[in-house]
């Protein structure tokens, strides 16, 4: 069943046509062209296609592009103000060597951002541990992004963002 | 993934309606099992019916009798209501654990209690609490909707619409989650009600059921003492990979314990 969406990805309105079957990552990916969110395990349980939807970090393998309509999200790409400035967060890991081959950062920096913002900037060790659930790393053994996550929150709260 | 027609209906009447002329009809809530099984082949539903666009199903109410939660009221939305926390702390403690962040800002409560996963966390509160499921149809009591394995009371285009929990005297929930899938290999719900005791466990079986030996000890005096001597038989329980069933039935009581101490 081939349906019409329309939705607003990184401030910008973008629509198309979709099958009813399509999830939002293919959507975002195979349609719109922005391969920034990744598919790991295509099961949910890795956490490399994590989005915003509406302002919460969501699996984006895990939902319909059809579910997203009138939605407003956010992607990886959407973080960055400039190709110059990345957001603190994305920076934090730059500066504490947060990732090694890559895969999973996209969508440890959407879980980060959503972490940091649900307890409005006071994470501890412990919660970004318990927070990072849904997300797999198979390089770094979590520390050095456990590390630049709560680098990255003072860094937010800094900024005000 | 097989394709199918969606729908998006605005009431409960059109859902019900949509879903029962379907040859193959299946209702989706937050979709967190629904979307993984259609993808794995493993259910070709010919229609699929979305219930997120019916703003009656969400919310929560909290008032002196108890807790009543909208069908589509997501898991973070119980984990993060100050109005659950304060009436019922065990139940917004056990939402706060299901799954992963991104599964609690979609999973829906309807959704968990519609497919009664045998592992899921929300049949333990909702048979611990000895709470009541509401459907466009009728009020059905915790106790006699779960069925089987993923089968509970729901008739086809019945439609679960809130879960009511009425306020206990004390209630915690202990689970020992699966590692990797954070489901529960084995959680124990355990509420001092006005109806006594209650001691239900999920992960362990093919569904959630009570333990009645322990609520008649509970009843003579609350304690973890009083359940630690309480085994549950091994014979009917899961065995798989990740636990023997000698190894849940041993897990039911550690569990049982320390909810009870963690009740108070």
């Amino acid at each position: 069943m081939t349906m019409s969406v329309a939705m607003t990805v990184n401030g910008k309105a973008v629509s198309g046509n979709v099958e009813a079957r399509t999830l939002l990552v293919q959507f975002l990916r195979e349609h719109l062209g922005m391969t920034g969110t990744h598919v790991g395990c295509d099961t949910s349980q890795c956490g490399a296609c994590v989005v915003h939807v509406d302002g919460v970090s969501v699996k984006a393998c895990t939902m319909l592009a059809v579910q997203a309509e009138g939605s407003k999200v956010t992607t990886i790409e959407g973080l960055a103000a400039s190709p110059e400035k990345l957001h603190p967060m994305q920076e934090a890991f730059r500066e504490n060597h947060g990732l090694q081959c890559g895969f999973c950062t996209p969508g440890m920096v959407m879980s980060a951002i959503d972490l940091v913002k649900r307890h409005n900037y006071a994470v501890t060790e412990e919660i970004v541990r318990h927070g990072l659930e849904g997300n797999l790393c198979r390089c770094t053994g979590y520390h050095n992004i456990v590390k630049s996550i709560l680098a990255g929150a003072q860094a937010m709260k800094a900024a005000g963002v | 993934m097989y394709d199918f027609a969606y729908h998006k209906p605005k009431s409960v009447a059109d859902a019900s309606a949509a879903v029962k002329k379907a040859s193959e009809g299946k209702l989706m809530a937050g979709g967190m099992t629904l979307i993984p099984t259609i993808k794995q082949r493993l259910a070709r539903p010919s229609d699929v019916v979305d219930l997120g666009g019916i703003g009656d199903l969400k919310g929560i109410k909290v008032d002196a009798s108890g807790v009543t939660i909208g069908a589509m009221t997501k898991h973070a939305e119980v984990a993060a209501s100050a109005d659950v926390a304060k009436a019922i702390p065990a139940l917004a403690k056990l939402a706060a654990n299901i799954g992963d962040a991104q599964v609690r800002n979609r999973g829906t409560i309807g959704g968990s209690v519609a497919n009664n996963d045998p592992a899921a966390d929300y049949p333990a509160a909702l048979v611990g609490l000895g709470a009541t499921v509401h459907t466009n149809e009728r009020k059905i009591a915790a106790d006699d909707f779960f069925k089987g394995m993923f089968e509970t009371a729901l008739k086809d285009g019945e439609i679960i619409t809130a879960v009511s929990f009425p306020v206990a005297k004390k209630a915690a929930y202990m689970k020992f989650p699966n590692p990797a899938s954070r489901y529960a290999m084995v959680g124990v719900f355990v509420a001092d009600t006005a109806g006594g005791a209650r001691v239900a466990v999920t992960g362990a079986g093919p569904g959630v059921f009570r333990v009645k030996d322990m609520e008649a000890a509970l009843g003579k005096g609350w304690s973890a003492d009083a359940v630690a001597g309480i085994k549950v038989p091994a014979g009917g329980l899961n065995n798989d990979i990740h636990a023997s069933r000698e190894y849940r039935a041993h897990l039911v009581t550690v569990m049982a314990k320390r909810a009870v101490a963690a009740a108070g």
